[in-house]
């Protein structure tokens, strides 16, 4: 045994070493960089000497109301996205769950929007939003109220922005979650619904006591990784709007990336960060807790 | 009959599902300039079809070169990820070594930073180095993951020990024993962390924008958002550029596609 323990040591340490040293140094250090630079005055190019000042940025930040229109932002965002995307999601999987000609096409099709880049993603709806009664959203909505809408400027219009920008998510991420939930339709035992029918539950029922208690970890899985996804928003906030207008869609990675990137203000864009990676921290804890209480229970 | 109209009805879903995509290929045969026709112009349908776009991005920007970029980095993400994690992976999964479920632990604690969450410093930490504008830049910190160690984690401990212990009986060391009795047998996952690691490092974009300057290194995801910008608009040409960025991501998800959803499904029951 001590021999097995001696052999194994090394190899075991020699096969690890690689990755272990990749997430020291890329992920461990940055992350340690983070906590450090946001106490300090490092901006990029900067003539002052490094300075340790506390926790002046995060007293500033808190206090600045752009970032504080992000934090907002990515809060609107997550309550509306999460529990219509955790919905259209939900609603997909029932439908694709079933045994019909041709089902390999359709759920194919709802999951192609999720292998497509943000990147892409984002430039196809713009061109979707473009102004102008000629648009295609535009014309579609115009078509759909019988011409009583007014073609509108989706993603210059302050109102109009954070909405548009929702939309595509939701449709972009749905596919996704649909996929996961249909993992956790299918490991329900056909049992159940044998027991509930015999019982005389019709299908409403049967989905509202048996399908719908069993998808509770899957539910819970689906609703903290998009309340997460909702915080991370970057991408299509770059390409779409900017930020804009009137930081309607700033976003709390978004402002982070703008103090370190375009201002070279690291410390700034280091604290912002820190909070971001609260935000995520809390939630993830939170789904942890939840379902760990389920299975103490169960 | 209620087969039929339920397949029906699953079918005009997924049609104005997939519309925005359709869209975008159509568009990209169209002429420019008749790319933002409404609906109700009758003008929609009426277009004359043809490759011109496509020849158009070659003309307009190096797609190759952003090409050539996009596959080096993420196919050399995806091949030095598969040995460095699969390694790691069997380690915490088989090997008993000092301080193994310490850091393995840590290896889990590290899966919830997202990457968001250490962009600004390591854009510091890669300004110091000098790296910045180059592949290496873009590859070397992506090549150890979290989340493929832990995904190949759980399958090696998954896979029973009788062979091994066999095989060690016959004398085989313990490289020997992973390179042709472990990696054989563990297709599924390989094909999972291949797929899924392909697909966030195709679309990636809030690195490269930070780190490449110029359409030396750049991937594609950047150079199609700067693409949209670039006058004159022309939208025939931006979507054309759309389709071929991704027909890459579309070959690797037909052929992968089934250990693709596996990868999902298993991020959602085991996570």
């Amino acid at each position: 045994m001590n021999n097995t323990f001696r052999r194994d040591n090394r190899v075991g340490w020699l096969m690890a070493a690689p990755a272990l040293t990749g997430l020291a140094l890329f992920i461990g250090l940055p992350f340690l960089l983070a906590l450090i630079l946001s106490f300090t005055n490092l901006k990029l190019a900067s003539p002052l000497p490094l300075t340790f000042v506390g926790l002046q940025h995060y007293a500033r930040i808190l206090q600045d109301p752009v970032f504080l229109r992000a934090l907002l932002n990515n809060l609107l965002f997550a309550v509306v996205v999460v529990p219509l995307q955790t919905g259209c999601a939900l609603l997909l999987a029932l439908l694709v769950n079933r045994k019909l000609p041709g089902m390999v096409v359709f759920r194919t099709l709802f999951f192609l929007p999720v292998i497509f880049p943000f990147a892409l993603i984002s430039v196809v709806w713009m061109l979707l939003y473009a102004p102008g009664p000629n648009g295609v959203i535009n014309s579609v909505l115009e078509l759909l109220t019988f011409g009583f809408w007014q073609p509108q400027d989706f993603l210059h219009n302050q109102y109009l922005a954070l909405p548009a920008i929702m939309v595509v998510s939701i449709w972009q991420g749905a596919g996704f979650q649909m996929i996961v939930y249909l993992a956790g339709l299918q490991d329900i035992s056909e049992e159940l619904y044998e027991a509930a029918r015999l019982d005389g539950a019709n299908s409403w029922q049967q989905f509202w006591y048996v399908t719908f208690p069993c998808l509770r970890n899957t539910t819970l899985f689906v609703v903290s990784v998009t309340t997460i996804l909702s915080f991370r928003l970057f991408d299509q906030v770059q390409i779409m709007t900017k930020g804009g207008p009137l930081n309607a869609t700033a976003t709390v990675v978004f402002e982070a990336v703008r103090a370190a990137f375009e201002r070279q203000q690291i410390a700034r864009g280091s604290a912002m960060t820190v909070v971001f990676f609260i935000i995520v921290l809390c939630l993830t804890v939170f789904q942890r807790r939840m379902v760990s209480e389920d299975r103490r229970v169960g | 009959m209620r087969k039929i109209l339920l397949t029906l009805f699953l079918a005009a879903t997924a049609l104005l599902y997939a519309a925005p995509i359709l869209f975008m290929v159509y568009s990209s045969f169209k002429p420019d300039n008749e790319v933002l026709v409404g609906l109700t112009s009758g003008r929609f349908f009426a277009a004359d079809l043809s490759w011109q776009n496509y020849a158009d991005v070659f003309h307009r920007v190096s797609f190759g070169r952003y090409l050539f970029n996009s596959l080096f980095i993420t196919l050399s993400v995806v091949l030095l990820g598969l040995v460095v994690n699969s390694l790691a992976g069997y380690a915490f999964a088989r090997l008993h070594w000092f301080g193994h479920k310490a850091l393995f632990g840590l290896v889990l604690a590290l899966m919830i930073i997202p990457f968001e969450a250490i962009a600004v410093p390591m854009f510091y930490q890669m300004s110091y180095l000098g790296w910045r504008d180059s592949y290496l830049v873009q590859i070397l910190p992506f090549v150890a993951n979290a989340f493929s160690i832990y995904l190949f984690y759980t399958f090696f401990i998954g896979l029973p020990r009788e062979f091994e212990e066999a095989a060690r009986v016959d004398g085989a060391g313990t490289f020997r024993i992973f390179t042709s009795l472990i990696l054989p047998n563990s297709k599924p996952a390989f094909a999972s962390v291949t797929i899924l690691t392909f697909l966030m490092q195709w679309g990636t974009f809030l690195w490269p924008l930070m780190v490449t300057s110029g359409e030396r290194v750049r991937p594609l995801p950047v150079a199609v958002a700067q693409f949209q910008t670039l006058p004159p608009l022309q939208w025939g040409d931006i979507m054309a550029f759309g389709v071929m960025m991704v027909a890459p991501v579309m070959v690797i998800f037909l052929l992968f596609q089934r250990w693709f959803v596996a990868g999902i499904a298993a991020t959602g029951t085991k996570g």
